[in-house]
């Protein structure tokens, strides 16, 4: 554990507000915060949307909108040096020099019309008098030190040759070339895979021992927080809600918030199988087939399979959890499903009927059999529609009076634990989790067998996930409706599905019930994405490692 | 959980509201309106008809009884300007609502259909290679001067720029979650375009709309002066400024003060589109809610 206090403080921020625009009475966005990140020690900033995490994060670099938020109280303190007084010059110097920042999305923080060497090249050129051979040795060096390959050539690669994780550590490289004392890593894994996550973490710990680097690392997801911390800041509506040593977070959080955040996580040990039970088979596939064909300029052509030959079977009021990372192949397959692409061949039964080569008028009264839920609860909903007119659009599609469609939707709004007067409003009024419980009303006003969830709550944080996980459970229980739940987060799997199908480049590579895959996965693949998962070693809920004895991520 | 808790209704500021923030789309929108009412009311307002010949009052100047003058037929310019006005203004916005009614059935089927789409865009991309200006001589050449020609020919070119400006907003907004969700509850073709797609394209259109009929009103006053416009004798601002260009050594007010009162309807137009382009453009990129 480097639990050492004595260590040099790097940042120390104290009592910091950042308001809406000048004077006294602006609504304060960060309500005095304090915390201090020493050298070599990473301290985790942890909170849900809208905690004001990032906007802590921006207040340190001094990268607040210009007349939107402003600092208005407190103390920034970056090795002795006040931030908050010093001119937009010194802190231009500052940032690379002494502080250096990484994104979430390392494609639209890199210029894509630049080699990746040459942009590490412009920060040591504002920064540093070296002739071009010598910036060009420190170059390829950072980039050696970070991990790349053939560094050689990705120095002349632009950022869209190469891979999420590779630009990733193009953003580490640039962010550490000038020796910065303090890192500030904003959610800089939350858009790559789990495999690469595993990566990028393992790369940030590797170099900050090896440079003494302060780490204030930004995240909303728990695992990660047991995987890198070495102290966390819990944040919520722009408070401190508790701050400490990982060990203590997680082990004896002090704090009812703390306490509620860490039960929301999903337990990645699996729920005890359902009995099969004899319910029909609501959704089949066989041999399911999507190729895209890619022609390159000169006529070469190139095929691609996006899902090969996928089989498999759903029964009535069971979920069946599709596993994989991007690329996998299974948001094609959901998609297949829906009918929302055309397979390129192979059989899908919908309720017993073969629906994968119906013409769209032919499929649309098969249409309402199955139902999907999107992943994006912003813009699954049509902004100028109120949201009884998106709820009551299938039913009046079907017959049903638009009157009785309405009443309809009162009643699903209800069953969603939403208040029935919501059919007035309009999507912009509601929060995310909201508009996802929306979404699901809109797919059961249909009374599907099957309802396909598409990572239907990778976007919402965890608190408002387990909800609407929870509420999936219920409708399932109640209305014995089939769920084909598409999901990258085992986590989510896990706490949902009877049974897993675990893709990799559009073939199913195991399945069978999650108690066995998730448990005792036999191929290499599944362990690799099981041993991915970040704070597989942490029972979040129950405040303990997974194993007694076990040694906890934190200290090994 | 703040999951559960409605948060209370609010209401974005309209539109409007910024329009009228502005100090100079107010300006344009005063000058603008003034003219389009003066023109309405000319049958009321114009102290002379505009079309009778009285030779013995030719090029009179400014006077009481003329306070614009005359021109080389004896008639009044203010009241061939206030009623020209009538005519240009209804080419302008009849410009405007004829193409992006083409435009936008043409765009949506060319946006959503990708077999229809090709064949489409390379007719609009045809017809927008021949300039407009000649286009519109050709037609008015085959058709002969009348109004609803010279409508018909002004018109027929910025149907394809409305084409593209709506297939383009169709084509991203057919990828939006929503419209798939719709197709996933099995609404029809139809609905699908009329409730879900476009309504995106009325505030691009709204822009593109004033752009028109500014270019519109420039394009007739145009043909009218190159003697392809309309009638010589129906008063328009082209035509006021055809007829006064034999006496610009004469009398050099006869192309300036219809030229004044057509720049500054134009020039009003356009700052205004430009006000509209600046409050709803920026509303349909942020996209409700995007984080």
């Amino acid at each position: 554990m480097s639990k050492t206090p004595h260590r040099s403080a790097i940042l120390d921020v104290r009592d910091l507000v950042v308001s809406l625009g000048p004077g006294a009475k602006a609504a304060r966005v960060i309500d005095g915060v304090s915390f201090t990140v020493r050298e070599a020690q990473t301290l985790c900033l942890v909170g849900e949307s809208g905690s004001g995490k990032s906007v802590t994060s921006l207040a340190v670099m001094g990268l607040l909108p210009k007349n939107i938020l402003l600092p208005t109280g407190g103390r920034i303190e970056l090795v002795g040096e006040s931030l908050l007084d010093s001119s937009q010059r010194r802190l231009r110097q500052l940032r690379a020099t002494t502080m250096a920042m990484i994104f979430q999305e390392p494609m639209t923080a890199l210029n894509p019309v630049v080699p990746v060497g040459r942009q590490i090249d412009e920060v040591l050129q504002a920064h540093m008098r070296l002739d071009a051979g010598e910036r060009r040795r420190r170059i390829l060096d950072m980039m050696e030190q970070v991990h790349l390959p053939d560094v050689e050539r990705i120095y002349r690669s632009y950022p869209h040759r190469l891979s999420g994780g590779q630009r990733q550590r193009i953003m580490i490289a640039m962010a550490l070339i000038m020796g910065p004392k303090l890192l500030i890593a904003d959610e800089p894994t939350t858009a790559l895979d789990v495999t690469t996550q595993k990566q990028i973490l393992a790369l940030v710990r590797e170099l900050q021992e090896k440079h003494g680097t302060a780490v204030l690392f930004i995240t909303h997801d728990m695992g990660v927080v047991a995987e890198i911390a070495d102290r966390v800041a819990v944040m919520r509506h722009g408070r401190l809600v508790e701050e400490g040593p990982i060990d203590a977070i997680l082990r004896r959080p002090e704090q009812e918030y703390t306490r509620s955040l860490l039960g929301a996580v999903p337990s990645l040990v699996p729920r005890p199988r359902r009995d099969e039970g004899d319910g029909a088979v609501v959704l089949e596939t066989y041999d399911l087939n999507k190729t895209y064909q890619e022609r390159s300029l000169f006529g070469g052509r190139r095929e691609v399979a996006a899902a090969k030959d996928v089989t498999l079977s759903l029964r009535r009021g069971r979920t069946l959890g599709i596993v994989g990372e991007s690329g996998s192949g299974k948001s094609t397959v959901a998609r297949c499903i829906m009918r929302l692409i055309d397979p390129t061949s192979g059989s899908i039964r919908v309720a017993g009927r073969e629906i994968s080569e119906l013409t769209r008028r032919l499929l649309q009264p098969h249409r309402q059999r199955i139902q999907i839920i999107f992943q994006d609860p912003y813009r699954s909903l049509n902004p100028r529609l109120s949201v009884g007119e998106s709820i009551a659009e299938g039913p009046v599609n079907f017959g049903t009076s638009r009157a009785e469609a309405l009443a309809h939707a009162r009643e699903l709004l209800r069953l969603v634990d939403l208040p029935a007067d919501a059919v007035a409003r309009y999507p912009h009024q509601f929060s995310g989790g909201q508009r996802q419980r929306i979404a699901i009303a809109r797919a059961l006003a249909m009374k599907p067998d099957v309802l396909v969830a598409d990572e239907a709550v990778s976007a919402l944080d965890v608190s408002v996930q387990a909800q609407v996980l929870k509420l999936l459970d219920d409708i399932q229980e109640r209305l014995g409706v089939a769920l084909l739940f598409i999901t990258h987060d085992l986590r989510v799997a896990a706490q949902i599905c009877d049974d897993i199908i675990v893709m990799q480049r559009g073939v199913v590579v195991e399945e069978g019930p999650a108690s066995l895959v998730l448990a005792e996965p036999k191929e290499p693949y599944t362990r690799q994405l099981f041993e991915a998962a970040p704070g597989r070693h942490w029972d979040f809920a129950n405040f303990r490692p997974v194993e007694a004895g076990a040694p906890t991520p934190a200290a090994s | 959980m703040t999951d559960q808790a409605l948060p209370a209704a609010a209401r974005p500021r309209p539109a409007w509201f910024s329009l009228v923030a502005s100090p100079i789309s107010v300006i344009a929108a005063v000058c603008l309106g003034l003219i389009i009412i003066v023109s309405l009311l000319a049958p009321w307002l114009a102290p002379h008809d505009p079309v009778q010949l009285v030779p013995a009052n030719r090029l009179k100047p400014a006077s009481a009884a003329y306070l614009l003058g005359t021109d080389g037929y004896g008639r009044d310019v203010l009241s061939r300007i206030l009623y020209g006005g009538r005519i240009s203004l209804l080419i302008g916005v009849g410009s405007a609502i004829i193409s992006i009614g083409f435009g936008l059935a043409i765009g949506l089927v060319a946006g959503f259909f990708r077999w229809l789409d090709a064949i489409v865009m390379r007719f609009m991309d045809a017809l927008m290679a021949i300039p407009s200006i000649l286009l519109a001589i050709a037609v008015v050449a085959l058709s002969g001067a009348s109004l609803s020609s010279v409508l018909i020919a002004i018109t027929l070119p910025e149907i394809p720029r409305v084409v593209r400006l709506v297939r383009a907003v169709v084509l991203s907004a057919r990828e939006e979650p929503y419209v798939e969700a719709a197709i996933s509850v099995g609404s029809s073709l139809p609905k699908i375009l009329w409730r879900h797609i476009m309504p995106n394209t009325f505030a691009p259109l709204i822009v593109q709309g004033t752009y028109i009929c500014a270019a519109a009103i420039l394009t007739e006053a145009i043909l009218s002066f190159l003697g392809a416009g309309i009638n010589p004798e129906t008063p328009s601002w082209g035509n006021i400024m055809a007829e006064g260009r034999a006496y610009f050594q004469v009398k050099p007010s006869l192309i300036f003060w219809p030229g004044l009162v057509l720049s500054v309807a134009i020039l009003s137009i356009n700052l205004l589109g430009d006000a509209a382009r600046d409050v709803l453009d920026p509303r349909m990129k942020r996209r409700e809610g995007a984080r």
